[in-house]
């Protein structure tokens, strides 16, 4: 039988003060999804660079805005969602730069986007123009 | 909530000594930031960032790395990073630092390798 579905919501200030509070949220949600201390990590990891980007691109650090992360698991996987109502952007629309030509640059270059595909079995995006942007990413729970 | 990041410098041998402590994130990047600015500012080429007290880092936290390894090595000098939890060590390895970085075991291990390779030849 299926565990039963598990949901939890955070809607936090769009600041960046905030993102230990997230990882803390994800964190705890990993450990009761059932994920190992590496998956637990790297989840943490792929939210709060999520996260960053939404409060420092699609917000520009305007702390009135929300950003609210869902998380919904059951026994074969964990999902999240970030979302926000900024300036929406198609992740694939970013090029992966060779390491070596972000040097010297003043911003981390798509690093944050690199983790996150690395760290996480799946990444979608959806933008609803003038509505919300929505990132989903899936874990799957190792047995 | 509080965030537990510190970051203190020492001079040592003529080599600057950046200590990170606790969380590097988007948060507290921009502190490293002004640490390293300063230790350029005041003519400090080597230098390195000892990791063993970081917790967690995030890509803003690599970003600093990656925003001043140019101008520092032009300089003749180098950033050397040494103690990084497996943890920590994990991300730097996932974006493929290991190929641009000096990446050393622990403190004395920084220490031989700006005695041996004050630049890294690449």
């Amino acid at each position: 039988m299926d565990p039963i579905e598990r949901k939890f919501t955070l809607h936090v200030p769009s600041s960046t003060e905030n993102l230990a509070l997230i990882r803390e949220f994800v964190s705890s949600i990993g450990t009761q999804a059932g994920l190992d201390e590496t998956g637990v990590a790297e989840l943490e990891l792929a939210v709060d660079e999520a996260c960053a980007n939404v409060i420092e691109h699609a917000y520009g650090h305007d702390a009135t805005k929300e950003v609210v992360v869902r998380a919904t698991f059951d026994g074969a996987a964990l999902h999240i969602n970030v979302v926000d109502t900024g300036r929406g952007f198609d992740p694939d629309s970013v090029p992966q730069e060779e390491l070596n030509r972000l040097v010297g640059g003043r911003k981390s270059g798509g690093l944050g986007l690199r983790l996150i595909k690395s760290l996480m079995d799946e990444v979608r995006y959806e933008i609803e123009p003038g509505k919300k942007n929505e990132l989903h990413m899936i874990k799957r729970i190792k047995k | 909530m509080p965030n537990p990041f510190s970051v203190n410098t020492s001079l040592q041998d003529n080599l600057s000594v950046i200590n990170l402590n606790g969380y590097l994130d988007a948060h507290t990047a921009p502190r490293f930031e002004e640490v390293v600015q300063s230790e350029i500012e005041a003519g400090h080429y080597r230098i390195i960032v000892n990791c063993e007290g970081l917790t967690y880092i995030s890509s803003a936290g690599l970003g600093v790395f990656m925003s001043f390894i140019e101008e520092i090595r032009d300089q003749g000098g180098d950033i050397k990073i040494c103690g990084l939890t497996p943890k920590v060590r994990q991300v730097f390895d996932i974006l493929g630092f290991p190929a641009i970085f000096d990446l050393c075991d622990d403190y004395p291990g920084a220490v031989r390798r700006f005695a041996e390779a004050p630049v890294r030849e690449d």
